[in-house]
């Protein structure tokens, strides 16, 4: 199942990412997992809300520069080992992963591990035709 | 005093007699070997038999940057290309450079301007110069080392760069006379510093910079810092190179080697000549080049002339030190810059044209350029690696178009200035 995820361009300023929470406050936007990754001039702030149109309308309104793209969503049971043992079926099915972050939500036993990869399809077939278990439920 | 030519004390009377031959030779070769100026001249209905004297000078059309790119690349040699034995090159507005081209006697006309030059400035054929400048398609590096070769004068070739050799080299070979760009020269004698080096242990006299403005303050410091002398040198690859005019010891003004290079000064507004005295854009006609030639080349440096006689003795008129620019170039580490460059490299690596502005500074002595872009949705991006090849894409393109390494800096959407009409699009912190 396809996660769709936001993407927000954080200049390394003061008050930024303030400014960026402010804003999804206003538009009463839940985030329900956010990281962000930095270089040393600027942030990018990856997050899954419970509205993502509605965030971006927000955060374009108040000056952000935003895109959103599609994670692959996984899940596996909260045990050691677990994400290893993804991991080798992907890496032996030869896909490139960008980035990947996990969470847990309330009210659900297994963890969730979001994927961002160069090629859905080919990562959707390998997974398919393993014993690996994409993610069915909605997260909202 | 040493004089190198008898033409620096040469009466003005005399001089003008000179020019005004000079002039109208140089006339009828141009009307007659460039189309461009044949066409410029025809335009106006003149005709070489008009031109009797250096007076009849401001009937003359202007001659601008923008004809050397229309006509690129040689399109405004008078002499064939089998007499041209060099050509040199520097930063046109975009993409395409300005060339020049050189005979055989432009190359010696050039080489005693520059030897004039490095004698104003006191060194001897006994000297041992330095020759710091850029080697290469610049007129800075070959300029002076056959100014150098022609005083009879020991040149080392050691180009720009690499300290720890500039150095090295200065004190082992005892070098008395150094020529770079004043900024470089100061951040030569911090590293010095830095090394614990005392000046005695260098044989350092004379310093010879141009290629850049610099201040009254900045020649403080690096006498004060290198123990030296140091001198302006004033050029222009489009009239030759360096040596188109050069500072005495009496600093009120660069000689201008008039004899071959008539100056006039114009208001760039109106485009009529202005007074001794008077600031405005500094104009050159080659009185005596065959390569290329060029009657009133509008430099776009603004300045102001004298003929008030100088204590040196020499009667060659002065010019003030060069204050500003009438058009948006940048200088810099000695290098053509025009904004206009860096806004096609952003356009062709962005797609759509991006908000952007340019910020100069001058860090440890040395110019750096950033270029702020800021993001929008045509190429932000999830994945930090997408950006920084973006980034990385935009510096490198920007290498190779200016010659200088440029720093992209992205940021966030609405943050650089906007305004109605031009845009500021250039910050210069640099207090020179």
């Amino acid at each position: 199942m396809l996660v769709n995820q936001i993407a927000v361009f954080l200049e390394n300023r003061q008050g930024r990412i303030f400014e960026l929470t402010e804003a999804l406050k206003k538009a009463n936007v839940n985030m329900l997992v956010m990281s962000i990754a930095d270089t040393s001039d600027y942030g990018i702030l990856r997050a899954v809300t419970d509205d993502n149109a509605k965030a971006m309308k927000a955060l374009n309104e108040a000056g952000f520069t935003a895109s959103s793209t599609d994670l692959i969503g996984i899940e596996v049971p909260d045990k050691p080992g677990e994400l290893a043992e993804v991991l080798k079926v992907l890496d032996d099915g030869g896909i490139d992963i960008e980035y990947l972050y996990s969470f847990k939500k309330a009210g659900l036993d297994s963890a969730i591990i979001l994927f961002k990869v160069s090629d859905i399809d080919k990562t959707l077939k390998i997974i398919k035709n393993s014993k690996v278990k994409l993610l069915t439920q909605k997260l909202y | 005093m040493n004089y190198y030519d008898k033409v620096e004390t040469m009466s003005r009377a005399e001089l003008k007699t000179l020019q005004s031959e000079r002039l109208v030779k140089l006339i009828e070769r141009v009307y007659s070997n460039v189309p461009v100026y044949r066409a410029k001249m025809d335009a106006l209905g003149l005709k070489p038999k008009d031109i009797k004297s250096i007076d009849d000078i401001s009937k003359l059309p202007f001659t601008v940057k923008q004809d050397l790119r229309d006509n690129y690349p040689f399109g405004m040699f008078a002499s064939p290309l089998r007499d041209i034995v060099r050509v040199h090159a520097s930063s046109g507005t975009t993409g395409k450079l300005t060339v020049v081209g050189y005979t055989q006697s432009d190359l010696d006309m050039w080489s005693n301007v520059v030897a004039r030059s490095l004698v104003t400035c006191g060194a001897s054929a006994d000297s041992m110069v330095q020759v710091a400048y850029g080697y290469g398609l610049f007129t800075g590096g070959l300029g002076l080392h056959y100014g150098v070769e022609k005083l009879g004068a020991t040149v080392v070739p050691i180009s720009s760069g690499n300290t720890q050799r500039q150095i090295m080299l200065m004190k082992d070979f005892k070098a008395d006379v150094l020529c770079c760009t004043p900024s470089y020269a100061i951040y030569l004698a911090e590293e010095i510093a830095k090394e614990n080096i005392p000046l005695s242990d260098l044989n350092l006299k004379i310093g010879i910079f141009g290629a850049e403005p610099w201040s009254e303050e900045m020649r403080a410091l690096i006498e004060k810092n290198l123990g030296i002398k140091a001198y302006d040198i004033y050029g222009l690859s489009e009239i030759t190179g360096p040596g188109v005019a050069i500072d005495c010891e009496y600093h009120a003004g660069a000689h201008i080697q008039e004899d071959y290079f008539y100056p006039e000064i114009i208001d760039p507004v109106t485009l009529e000549p202005l007074p001794y005295g008077e600031k405005g854009e500094l104009v050159f006609t080659t009185l005596t080049k065959e390569g290329m030639p060029l009657v009133r080349y509008r430099t776009h440096d603004i300045t102001s002339l004298s003929i008030e006689p100088c204590k040196c003795g020499r009667t060659l008129v002065r010019m003030e030190r060069v204050t500003g620019r009438s058009d948006d170039m940048l200088i810099i580490r000695g290098v053509n810059v025009f904004p206009s460059q860096i806004e096609s490299v952003l356009m062709k690596d962005c797609n759509l044209e991006p908000h952007y502005q340019i910020v100069v500074d001058r860090i440890n002595n040395l110019d750096t350029i950033e270029v702020d872009v800021e993001v929008n949705d045509e190429f932000f991006s999830d994945e930090v690696r997408k950006l920084e090849d973006l980034k990385r894409k935009i510096e490198c393109d920007l290498l190779s178009m200016l010659s200088v390494s440029a720093k992209v800096k992205l940021v966030s959407t609405n943050t650089l200035p906007r305004s109605e009409g031009k845009a500021k699009r250039i910050v210069d912190n640099r207090k020179i």
